[in-house]
């Protein structure tokens, strides 16, 4: 009894988290079956606790601005911004190796204020377009992305910024108690972001604000308040992504991780976003999240071209169009 | 050649479960105005979309010139010459006059290409079997309302219409604007082609019609040469029961109180003109008067949606200036708005939260939303406002229109409001409900104090729970009836009186 | 309405003080080599914007059109090289087919499952180009396989000049295709009840189907539209730079997009002009070429697109916003 209903709260009166499970199972049943040696091992399920954080995050920020019917395309181009504004500084504060722990560790912690800094600034750039000068979202994120994609052009000169100090890496390759890092991270900041949504007047107040912007100015709610931090949450989410990503590959560059844009959109929708908003959940997204890493990862096995696996995150969001739409129209 | 035009035998239709028309018989012969009368839910628009093909009946016949038609698709229907004007108009207001006037013609006639020259003329033409002229070039999102309308009648006669259907027409008209559009209507009658008025203004009805089919519940309840009618007959009709005379009437308090609401030469430019208002605690008032007339303007600038306005709102004798809804809502203000669906409700979400929307920062213990907390006062409305849904995570898109006000209601309650202003109130909400929530409105106005200015178009609605009711007319209040003189013929005549 | 409240004619008014303002900072600007060249480089932004325009107008977004050039492109002259085939006509038929049928997949998505189009095409788009790049190939093909009628074809001059320093330029006759197709959007737009229906489908959809017009056909009208104008331009581009590179393309939807949105085009369907269109592309171009002229650094190039789109959407909403009120 008690377990059931608390089967219900988790699930939710939507269906779609069911469904998502069952779709992950089938993946993983279909990679296992395909390629069970290289599949089912340790190493792999490791090597995706490293390499979903980043997306993940970046997806549960495109979730964020979807709920109030939003959209975030400058999420990549701010954490690609992040990652070199903190590359930047490194190579200007830290020359050579004749530096002390202590010193790298201050500079580092300086790089990760840094980074989530300019991730704060770019979603209050982005809020204040969106939410004061009332610009749609598509357009408004479309310019800020180029903007911020620009300004990490102009600070490299277009390659990559490489030799990020062992303490930032840290955070993107190392292991606390046997878990990467990184997906601490994300488990921390998924765990947030779900709280924030469901136990904060900010998160219920998105939600309304979604489901019924008109409603809401009659209902009292700061709209274009709320509106604003929703987008600073998402630009400091994009920053952390950021930070993972360079210290994962201990590289910055302005067109890295150019994919995930559709493929962060893509889990957010995936994971039963509703792109008109009020609608959304942090549980979705992550489930979402790890049905397509084991997805690509069984593709990459299988010897998958990069390019291949992009075809098909493409044709799995337009798959998943079609079953949503399918679904609705049952009822 | 039959006698009727078009001819519904016996229709019913279902959704689901729902029977939405039951056995509905309708005749409308050619060139005559009729009228289809019923309240919000009576099956009305249901039986449009029947004639207009957008829905299959699923009993029953339609006879156009006394042939069977089944399976009748939107196309063939305009075919058969029957046009619909909606309430949305369904212009294009991007276009300019003249396109959309000349579109249909020009999809009729399965034409590829566009001849401008000939867009003109037949714009022309069209404004001319009016007896109308208007800026053939202008946008027609630049129209007033009334313009919009003349457009669409136009655009339905130039379709070789021969039969007109107009959804609430009369809506957001001046009474001069629907003098005119009758001077049209009358017109087009001329010219033979027969007018279908849907309407719930008896007013009206009795003025324009010649025969009038009356609907409740899915029902036809009356039908008649419209000579048969009078006001109480189509009201006993639509609604089904004879008014009541349990009538509320407020009784002053001794002393000299502090007003709840007191407005003082309140103005914005090019809306409303020096509105004086004083509400005491437990008054109901009414304010009506046309769409248009400032009544909702007024109610917004309370609200803190226009800001620009000038004189003073004092509220229980403390100064407000509300700037923002935000500050308006912590004066003690509350506003109902209009249209319930898009204005008020948020509606794929639970009641809870279309309840807790506007006082969710009162139940934050810390960082967090107190649960325990948001139960309790959820729970407690639920039984307050009598509320009738399975709980209340049920999300508001299922409920009754009157349990769905009950919410919009509750969620002002929970904000501690001491002035209530509802605009339109029961619109949309069924016979039953709507008796109850007149009955709850009383209760917050006597047992729990509240001041409450009721914006209506209802007639008796205002008279069965005001205490006086105000008439605004061109952003003034241009007339006031007392409780001794309070009643339904006279607020009619001085609402016709509005010139 | 009159001339001057027309958006067009604030956009030229802007284009114009911009050209003086550039040329005064550098009066190469109005060397006729340059001139031409900034010509030149409108044609296939300009094509591909054309399709962009007709979307928006109906009401949508496509960001897959890029993916669907370089497709036809790529497929095309793979096939050309495959086959032996000389010749210039029957390719540009192939592309613009190509184009043609990718984008009915758009609208066949759209239409059916009702989903907001950024989505679905952004998911065609990713399906385009990893097919293209994972099966078809990755490789350029350049100067030496690529066709030569192609080549010469794109190669052909209006006017053909000598400069002061002995380099010829000239004025491409490929501008002619251009404002060929420009006009001829123009006169479809304007003088034809399918245009017109594009239109009535972006400013008000349900108004649309209720007076008739089939919005099912008029959807897939815009989608392949787009599609099959992005399949021809993406061949000509391949013609006009003797290289076929399957990566091309990438990114250049912002820009497409924000020279429609330049022009005077509403993101939420029912207006927008060829005229404005041509104006924005040209705009466009022009700042972003004329950042080497005015002696700034290239890399800033992306910063000033996203300036643009930010200044000119933000103008339209201000200007939306004062109608509102």
């Amino acid at each position: 009894m008690q377990n059931s209903s608390f089967a219900k709260r988790i699930l939710g009166q939507d269906r779609n988290i069911l469904q998502l499970l069952v779709i992950t199972v089938l993946v993983f049943a279909l990679m296992s079956y395909l390629n069970p040696d290289k599949f089912l091992r340790y190493y792999n399920f490791e090597s995706i606790t490293y390499i979903m954080p980043e997306l993940g995050i970046l997806a549960i920020a495109m979730m964020i601005a979807m709920l109030t019917g939003g959209i975030d395309l400058s999420v990549v181009g701010i954490a690609n911004l992040a990652g070199i504004l903190a590359g930047v500084f490194f190579h200007s504060v830290i020359v050579g190796t004749s530096q002390s722990t202590g010193m790298v560790l201050l500079y580092t912690g300086i790089g990760v204020l840094m980074a989530l800094a300019i991730g704060l600034l770019a979603g209050v750039l982005n809020g204040f377009l969106i939410s004061k000068l009332r610009i749609t979202p598509i357009l408004a994120t479309l310019g800020t992305g180029q903007i911020f994609t620009g300004l990490a052009v102009v600070l490299t000169g277009g390659p990559a910024i490489v030799g990020f100090p062992d303490a930032w890496n840290f955070i993107g390759n190392g292991k606390i108690l046997g878990i990467a890092t990184p997906f601490i991270l994300f488990v921390i900041v998924a765990g947030a972001v779900a709280v924030l949504l469901t136990r904060t007047t900010l998160g219920v107040n998105l939600m309304l604000i979604g489901t019924n912007p008109r409603a809401a100015i009659f209902a009292g709610l700061r709209k274009d308040r709320m509106i604003f931090y929703s987008y600073m949450m998402t630009g400091l989410l994009a920053a952390i992504a950021g930070i993972i990503l360079s210290g994962r590959t201990n590289a910055a560059k302005s067109d890295y991780g150019a994919s995930y844009l559709l493929q962060a959109i893509l889990i957010a929708v995936l994971g039963g976003t509703n792109p008109a908003g009020g609608k959304g959940r942090v549980l979705g997204v992550s489930i979402a999240l790890i049905a397509l890493m084991l997805l690509s990862s069984g593709f990459q096995i299988l010897r998958f071209s990069n390019h291949l696996i992009d075809f098909i995150w493409g044709g799995f969001l337009l798959l998943v169009i079609a079953l949503n739409a399918f679904r609705n129209s049952d009822r | 050649m039959s006698e009727h035009l078009l001819e519904l035998k016996n229709i019913g239709k279902r959704f689901g479960g729902l029977v939405a028309l039951d056995a509905v018989s309708l005749a409308i012969k050619p060139g005559e105005i009729h009228c289809l009368a019923g309240e919000n839910g009576s099956g009305k628009s249901t039986i449009i979309k029947i004639m207009a093909g957008v829905y299959q009946p699923s009993d029953g016949e339609i006879l156009i010139d006394g042939k069977p038609v089944s399976g009748m698709t939107p196309a063939q229907s305009v075919q058969h010459g029957i046009q619909v004007i909606y309430q949305d108009f369904s212009l294009f207001g991007n276009l300019t006059v003249a396109e959309n006037l000349a579109l249909n013609t020009l999809l009729l006639e399965g034409k590829r290409t566009v001849n401008w020259r000939r867009v003109r003329e037949l714009a022309e033409k069209a404004l001319a079997r009016l007896g109308v002229t208007m800026d053939l070039d202008a946008d027609v999102e630049t129209l007033p309302t009334s313009g919009k309308q003349i457009v669409a009648i136009a655009r339905a006669v130039m379709a070789d219409a021969r039969l007109i259907i107009m959804d609430e027409p009369t809506t957001a008209l001046t009474r001069h604007e629907v003098d005119a559009l009758f001077r049209i209507v009358r017109d087009i009658q001329a010219q033979g082609i027969a007018v279908l008025f849907v309407s719930h203004k008896m007013r009206e009805m009795l003025e324009i019609s010649e025969r009038l089919t009356v609907l409740r519940n899915g029902k036809k309840v009356a039908e008649g040469p419209i000579g048969d009618f009078d006001e109480p007959a189509i009201t006993r009709a639509m609604t089904g029961h004879d008014l009541t005379d349990q009538v509320y009437r407020w009784q002053p308090t001794k002393g000299d109180t502090l007003p709840r609401l007191d407005v003082r030469n309140l103005s914005i430019a090019g809306s409303l003109d020096d509105i004086n208002l004083t509400l005491h605690a437990g008054e109901i008032v009414g304010l009506s008067g046309l769409i248009g007339s400032g009544r909702t303007e007024l109610a917004l600038a309370l609200f803190g949606m226009h800001p620009k306005f000038t004189g003073t709102v004092k509220v229980d004798g403390t100064g407000v200036h509300p700037r923002t809804v935000q500050e308006a809502i912590a004066s003690g203000l509350a506003y109902v708005p209009e249209d319930r669906l898009t204005e008020g409700l948020f509606l794929t979400q639970s009641i809870e939260r279309n309840m807790l929307a506007t006082s969710i920062d009162n139940f934050v213990r810390g960082l967090f939303i107190d649960r325990s907390k948001t139960a309790k006062a959820t729970t407690s409305m639920f039984g307050a406002m009598q509320i009738a849904a399975p709980g209340p995570y049920t999300p508001v898109n299922h409920l009754s229109g009157g349990n769905q006000q009950r919410v919009v209601l509750a969620r002002w309650l929970l904000t501690g409001a001491r002035v209530l202003i509802l605009n339109g109130p029961t619109v949309g909400v069924d016979v039953g409900s709507k008796a109850q929530i007149h009955r709850k409105i009383r209760e917050l106005a006597t047992q729990d104090g509240l001041a409450v200015l009721m914006i209506s178009d209802d007639v008796p609605e205002l008279v069965q729970n005001c205490n006086r009711v105000i008439i605004m007319h061109r952003g003034r209040f241009v007339d006031e009836i007392g409780p001794d003189v309070l009643d339904e013929d006279t607020l009619n005549d001085r609402l016709k009186a509005l010139k | 309405m009159t001339l001057f409240r027309r958006s067009e004619f604030i956009i030229a008014c802007i284009l114009f003080a911009a050209m003086i303002i550039i040329g005064l900072i550098n009066p190469a600007f109005w060397s006729l080599d340059n001139l031409f060249g900034l010509l030149r480089s409108n044609v296939i932004i300009g094509i591909m914007a054309l399709g962009v325009l007709v979307v928006m107008i109906s009401g949508g977004i496509d960001v897959s059109f890029t993916a669907f050039a370089a497709a036809a492109m790529y497929l095309t002259i793979k096939l050309m090289i495959y086959i032996g085939y000389e010749g210039v006509f029957l390719p540009f038929v192939a592309a613009t087919l190509i184009g043609l049928f990718l984008g009915a997949f758009n609208a066949f998505f759209i239409h059916t499952f009702r989903m907001i189009p950024l989505i679905v095409t952004l998911g065609t788009g990713s399906v385009v180009r990893g097919l293209l790049l994972g099966l078809v190939g990755t490789s350029v093909i350049n100067i030496d396989k690529m066709p030569q009628q192609l080549i010469a074809f794109a190669k052909t001059d209006l006017v053909s000049l000598t400069s002061a320093t002995g380099t010829n330029f000239g004025l491409t006759a490929m501008i002619l295709i251009y404002l060929g197709l420009a006009l001829a959007t123009h006169l479809f737009l304007r003088h034809t009840m399918a245009g017109r229906s594009i239109f009535a489908l972006g400013g008000a959809p349900e108004a649309a189907s209720r007076v008739g017009f089939n919005t099912r056909r008029t959807l897939f009208f815009v989608y392949c539209f787009a599609g099959a104008l992005a399949g021809f331009a993406g061949l000509l581009h391949g013609s006009m730079i003797w290289l076929a590179n399957p990566r091309d393309f990438a990114g250049l939807e912002l820009d497409v997009i924000a020279a429609v949105v330049l022009g005077g085009a509403s993101i939420f369907g029912g207006r927008g002009s060829v005229i404005g269109t041509l104006l924005g592309v040209f705009m466009l171009v022009m700042v972003k070429n004329s950042l080497i002229i005015m002696k700034v650094d290239t890399t800033w190039q992306r910063v000033v697109v996203g300036l643009i789109i930010i200044v000119a959407t933000a103008l339209t909403a201000w200007r939306d916003r004062k109608k509102l009120v």
